[in-house]
């Protein structure tokens, strides 16, 4: 089975964004920089190694957050990110202490002597971005994020991972499917479907102005999709959001309005710059998949 | 397929800034130990949880309550020495005479060690360190080995204790008694290393710790009326049969290696008790690691 098809990428240091549909290879592409799964053809380079031979060096440097439940629910979160700080070869005290740190980084500093089967998703989202983080690595492989967040906690997460590769100085890279997260807060993005790559390239150079408001709400998106539709607004539909293209000053009296009406709770109403999942589709295949990402 | 993925360096503290808002992010400049130190503290860790130290009051319980069984053995043992002078239960006889609470230990443990990671999918967060997939598993094995053998060896130095006190034929008595307390001792690590890593074994087949347990508990507890009723034939078929089960395979070890009668009727083929025990043994090992080799990241 081929998970990844033969693609060259360069990317460079910042927040990178991985994108593509489930099944396309991001697990996979995550598991080779790791060295977990060797390519059969190719070479892979990170943070200037080489997987195959040094792959015990790379993952001492790298921090993993794996996409599903990987948390033992009878241990208490304090005492598990210590271990994984000593399984990453910090001294004991050293782990403790950064254990501590990166549960504060990720603000679950006040509940960090409970178990973690008593944490909400949301929780233990962050045990896992923090025993990532508790080795101080240079490079973080998150693979879905948010998964099983709500609105809140998504946001809350992407403003986390924002800030740890802005702030932490350690490069990021963030798997994700829905393009419409990562885009926020990433430096550069590389897309891939079925095993090869879409497009690569930093975010600012794929911006195209296009004007489009994000609207979300917490509960009854189907309500305000119909009632943007009857109030004349060309409503597209994006996992939670609703896309409506920025036409005049108008249009957010209309859409506020229209919440209002329905009496809904608005989570989001901001204006994005374009819609990068557009441009992804209307890209051609690549031909000799050559990109460069800066 | 090429990648390549080069992030910055740490990113320098702004050395001139002058004001300073919030400790925020520190990066950490301390010594960072390899695979080696990873393993040990894996082990440690281990053994910690075998015992259920480190962990919830209710996981204490049943492994305190095996070692409370084993060391109530042990003081009846060291009581009836004292009063009567002869010695009823010897050091070997000890590891054989709680082989069903050392099971019981291992049923339980063992699932305790492996199982939990499995269900819980926390193996990834393992395998993306330093740690190799081996190292994961020979780090759990010899947790399990260890614990089983201090759970024989703690009650024997307290016999040897006792030992010591209810002998009066001086210091070749203590060196005699030192002896037998060794011999038991080596005996215990050869049961302890047999015992773990079919435990092991067939605890990393399933995420469910009811069901390792049930396994583990089941090869142990079937495989033992079939030695019995086979070695009730007598001959030769009766003189390997307990072979099948572990428990009477190292009490025929015991029997060929320390010529202590065990009631396993080794007869011409003690030798092969040994030469079977190690190659189980291997080939236990060699499975572990194959199964962790499987297992998904």
């Amino acid at each position: 089975m081929t998970a990844l098809d033969a693609f060259t990428v360069d990317i460079e240091p910042g927040i990178i964004g991985l994108v593509g549909a489930n099944g396309a290879g991001k697990s996979t592409l995550i598991k080779t920089l790791l060295g977990l799964s060797a390519p059969t053809s190719g070479t892979v380079r990170v943070l200037g190694l080489d997987p195959g031979p040094d792959g015990e060096a790379i993952r001492a440097r790298v921090g993993y957050m794996p996409e599903h439940d990987s948390l033992p629910p009878d241990m208490v979160a304090a005492e598990f990110v210590t271990h994984m700080g000593r399984m990453s070869g910090l001294p004991r005290t050293a782990a403790r202490e950064r254990a501590s740190e990166a549960l504060r980084h990720v603000g679950l500093y006040e509940e960090r002597y409970r178990q973690i089967g008593g944490y909400s998703t949301g929780m233990k989202q962050r045990v896992k971005l923090a025993q990532a983080l508790v080795h101080d690595p240079d490079l973080l492989l998150l693979d879905e994020p948010t998964n099983g967040l709500d609105p809140a906690g998504r946001d809350a997460m992407l403003a986390l991972v924002y800030r740890i590769g802005t702030e932490f100085g350690i490069s990021v890279m963030v798997c994700s499917h829905l393009l419409g997260e990562v885009e926020r807060i990433c430096d550069s993005l590389v897309a891939i479907d079925g095993g090869k790559l879409l497009r690569a390239d930093r975010v600012s150079a794929m911006t195209v102005r296009r004007d489009v408001l994000a609207v979300e709400v917490d509960e009854g998106t189907e309500q305000l999709e119909a009632g943007l539709v009857q109030a004349g607004l060309p409503v597209t539909r994006e996992g939670r959001m609703l896309l409506v293209p920025l036409e005049s000053e108008q249009t957010y009296d209309t859409i506020l309005g229209t919440v209002a009406a329905l009496d809904l709770p608005l989570h989001r109403l901001d204006q994005r710059r374009h819609r990068v999942a557009e441009l992804f589709s209307t890209q051609p295949p690549p031909r000799e998949v050559e990109d460069r990402v800066s | 397929m090429s990648a390549d993925i080069v992030p910055s360096q740490a990113a320098p503290v702004e050395p001139s800034g002058g004001v300073i808002h919030d400790i925020g992010y520190q990066r950490y400049e301390g010594p960072r130990l390899g695979r080696g130190y990873a393993a040990r503290s894996l082990y440690v860790h281990s053994l910690r949880t075998a015992f259920g130290l480190g962990r919830s009051a209710k996981s204490k319980i049943f492994p305190w309550l095996v070692v409370a069984l084993v060391t109530m053995v042990a003081v009846v043992a060291v009581a009836v020495r004292g009063e009567s002078g002869n010695a009823v239960l010897g050091y070997l006889q000890f590891t054989d005479a709680v082989s069903m609470p050392t099971l019981l230990f291992l049923a339980v443990v063992a699932p305790e060690l492996v199982s939990r990671d499995l269900r819980a999918q926390v193996l990834p967060l393992y395998f993306s360190r330093p740690l190799r997939r081996g190292d994961y598993a020979l780090a759990k094995l010899a947790a399990m080995t260890t614990a089983v053998w201090l759970l024989l060896a703690g009650p024997q130095v307290l016999m040897f204790i006792g030992g010591v006190f209810s002998r009066n034929d001086g210091f070749a008595g203590i060196v005699d008694e030192f002896h037998d307390f060794w011999v038991g001792l080596s005996y215990a690590a050869i049961a302890a290393v047999v015992f773990s890593t079919l435990g092991i074994l067939l605890a990393s087949l399933s995420g469910r710790r009811a069901v390792a347990a049930a396994v583990i508990a089941g090869v142990y507890l079937v495989t033992a009326p079939v030695a019995v009723v086979l070695a009730s034939l007598g001959g030769t078929v009766g003189r390997v049969a307990p072979i099948l089960n572990p428990v009477t395979l190292v009490q025929g070890v015991e029997t060929w290696l320390y010529g202590r009668d065990t009631g396993v009727d080794v007869g011409q083929h003690g030798y092969l008790y040994l030469v079977v025990a190690v190659v189980l043994v291997a080939a236990y090992v060699t499975l572990l690691l194959a199964r962790y080799r499987k297992v998904a990241a």
